[in-house]
């Protein structure tokens, strides 16, 4: 289905009265699904991120990674209501969205019991607009805390929340708009209106790239400016000669564990049904995981001698991220082999790539999400093809029919998708941290960096020792 | 009165424990800490980061026992903490000037 690539656009943006007619009724059960969706990739930020980043620092800064992802995933919140949602999502040029939906105007009116509804990837199958809206919020609130990630141990708190208002505002809501912003199934009714309809999508969507749940818009969107912010914010101090040690696997254990279980929301919620393309992508999220942690674990004990605990912790999340773009747009064959291959190449990415760039990208959010992300892009578009075991895409949304362009074509759009998002997000990174950097300074000093943040950016402890 | 200082490993505390109550030791303290002699420690890699840890996690059990055991103790000190690996420690005796028990005042031997 060449829907998998999109979020709903909204199709009705005037208020539909509730229950109008048995036929335009979002469905209870769709419904459900969606909302416990939500709730499971609130739990991909808190705890789960927190979680697993959290055990990667040192004990000194325990507390200030857990207060980085838990203040950014609730400030991106708030921003998403006030104005995110109404520039991704709602009518506007190819590149950004309009203000129709600022503060969430007109999505619901609970005095009268009248509810907009936006559409689903599916003809006459709508969904309550403001359950889409709380969906991708958390979707825009996790990108953002995944992006502390490079910047853990050094950075100044405010300056990361300066940078997240400039780097969402400006990258994450744009990046969105153009992959996932399209005017939904239902409007495709005549054909000769196919090209105008086509022509209000947005500009990625118009290449033809497919982006299930995100593997541009989420994680090749966070992953370079992750790494354009550990350039800019410098390394840590003692890195390459002291020992920068995770002070708790087992805290990333948990924390990776969750992220999987939260994952099944993130990807099979991006159906917005729940339907046979949700299933599918659930398989595929649990499947390609579990080939990731196999990958990575078995290439790390062959090449360094010891299969480790975090190994196939960061195993997991390449097999994550990797499958994301991915989940219900590849059969099962697919999932097998891009978990597979991701667990190869993110185990690349934080050891051979590293080196070559580098940048003390402290918790490898280029190397597992850039690339992960990078890699299920452009294999999504290889095992999309029906011979290779995919659905394949719609090619006319009139009559619904799918097909396929051939590998080269759609690898190629794909690799345009891949490549706008990596340019525009690092540039915009690059604005937002200098910008940051003049208004409050990007880093602590060196004392303070040296005593840890949790005492001299938060005045905690997080252990009693 | 001499102070036994020895430096074990982690996982040989009970057997030197049963062997310092056989030889006739009083009381024994025992600290966590850390540190390497001739044999250094280990390397851990994280991702592409490699550290070689050369403190490696050891016991320091010490007591105080009168010179007529001090033979007794040191023996079954060196039996019981004894593997032939490397890491298997290191035992010191100093001679000591005075011991108090703080409860009841007695001092010298009667306060072992």
């Amino acid at each position: 289905m060449r829907c998998s690539a999109a979020r709903a656009g909204v199709v009705a943006l005037a208020l539909v009265p509730a229950l109008a007619s048995a036929a335009s009724a979002p469905d209870k059960g769709d419904t459900a699904w969606m909302l416990v969706s939500t709730a499971l990739v609130l739990l991909m930020a808190v705890p789960a991120l927190a979680l697993f980043y959290g055990g990667l620092v040192r004990s000194k800064n325990m507390l200030s990674v857990l207060m980085q992802v838990f203040v950014v995933f609730s400030l991106v919140s708030v921003l998403w209501f006030a104005y995110g949602y109404s520039l991704a999502f709602s009518a506007g040029n190819a590149v950004i969205g309009g203000t129709g939906r600022v503060f969430l105007a007109g999505i619901a009116d609970p005095a009268n019991g009248t509810w907009a509804l936006a559409s689903t990837f599916s003809k006459g199958v709508p969904m309550y607009e403001i359950v889409f809206a709380v969906f991708q919020a958390t979707f825009a609130a996790i990108t953002c805390c995944l992006v502390v990630g490079s910047l853990v141990e050094r950075i100044r708190f405010s300056a990361l929340l300066v940078f997240v208002v400039i780097w969402f505002s400006a990258s994450y809501l744009p990046i969105a708009h153009m992959v996932w912003y399209w005017p939904g199934p239902d409007a495709y009714v005549a054909g000769a209106d196919t090209a105008a309809l086509d022509a209000r999508a947005g500009f990625i969507w118009r290449l033809g790239a497919l982006d299930f749940a995100g593997g541009t818009v989420v994680h090749v969107n966070a992953g370079i400016a992750g790494l354009v912010g550990a350039w800019l914010v410098g390394k840590r101090i003692g890195y390459g000669r002291e020992a920068l040690r995770p002070h708790s696997l087992t805290m990333t254990m948990i924390g990776a564990s969750l992220l999987w279980f939260g994952w099944f929301g993130f990807n099979a919620g991006s159906a917005l049904e729940a339907n046979g393309t949700a299933a599918l992508a659930f398989l595929n999220t649990y499947l390609a995981t579990a080939c990731a942690v196999l990958s990575w674990t078995a290439a790390e004990w062959l090449l360094k001698g010891k299969p480790s605990m975090l190994g196939a912790a960061s195993g997991a999340v390449a097999g994550l991220v990797a499958i994301t773009p991915a989940a219900g747009n590849v059969g099962v064959a697919g999932a097998f082999a891009i978990g597979a291959i991701a667990g190869l190449v993110c185990l690349w990415g934080v050891t051979g790539l590293k080196r070559l760039l580098a940048a003390d990208d402290a918790l490898d959010v280029f190397g597992v999400h850039a690339l992960g992300g990078i890699t299920g892009a452009l294999l999504t578009g290889v095992f999309n093809a029906p011979v290779l075991g995919g659905p394949g895409l719609v090619i006319d949304w009139v009559s619904g029919a799918t097909g396929y362009p051939g590998i080269a074509v759609q690898l190629f759009a794909q690799a345009k998708a891949v490549a706008i998002t990596l340019l525009w997000s690092g540039t915009v990174a690059f604005v937002a941290y200098k910008a940051a950097d003049r208004l409050v300074g990007l880093r602590v000093d060196e004392e303070h960096e040296r005593e840890g943040l949790d005492i001299r950016s938060h005045g905690e402890s997080a252990y009693d020792h | 009165m001499k102070l036994v200082t020895a430096i074990i490993q982690p996982f040989k505390l009970d057997d030197v424990r049963e062997a310092l109550a056989r030889a006739g030791a009083g009381g024994v303290t025992v600290t966590e800490l850390r540190g390497y002699g001739r044999a250094r420690g280990h390397t851990e890699i994280y991702r592409g980061a490699e550290y070689v840890v050369d403190f490696a996690a050891e016991l320091r059990v010490e007591t105080v026992v009168v010179d007529e055991r001090v033979d007794a103790v040191v023996d079954a000190l060196l039996e019981a903490a004894h593997t032939g690996r490397e890491h298997d420690g290191q035992l010191f005796v100093v001679p000591l000037d005075q011991a108090t028990r703080v409860r009841t005042g007695e001092a010298g031997d009667d306060a072992l």
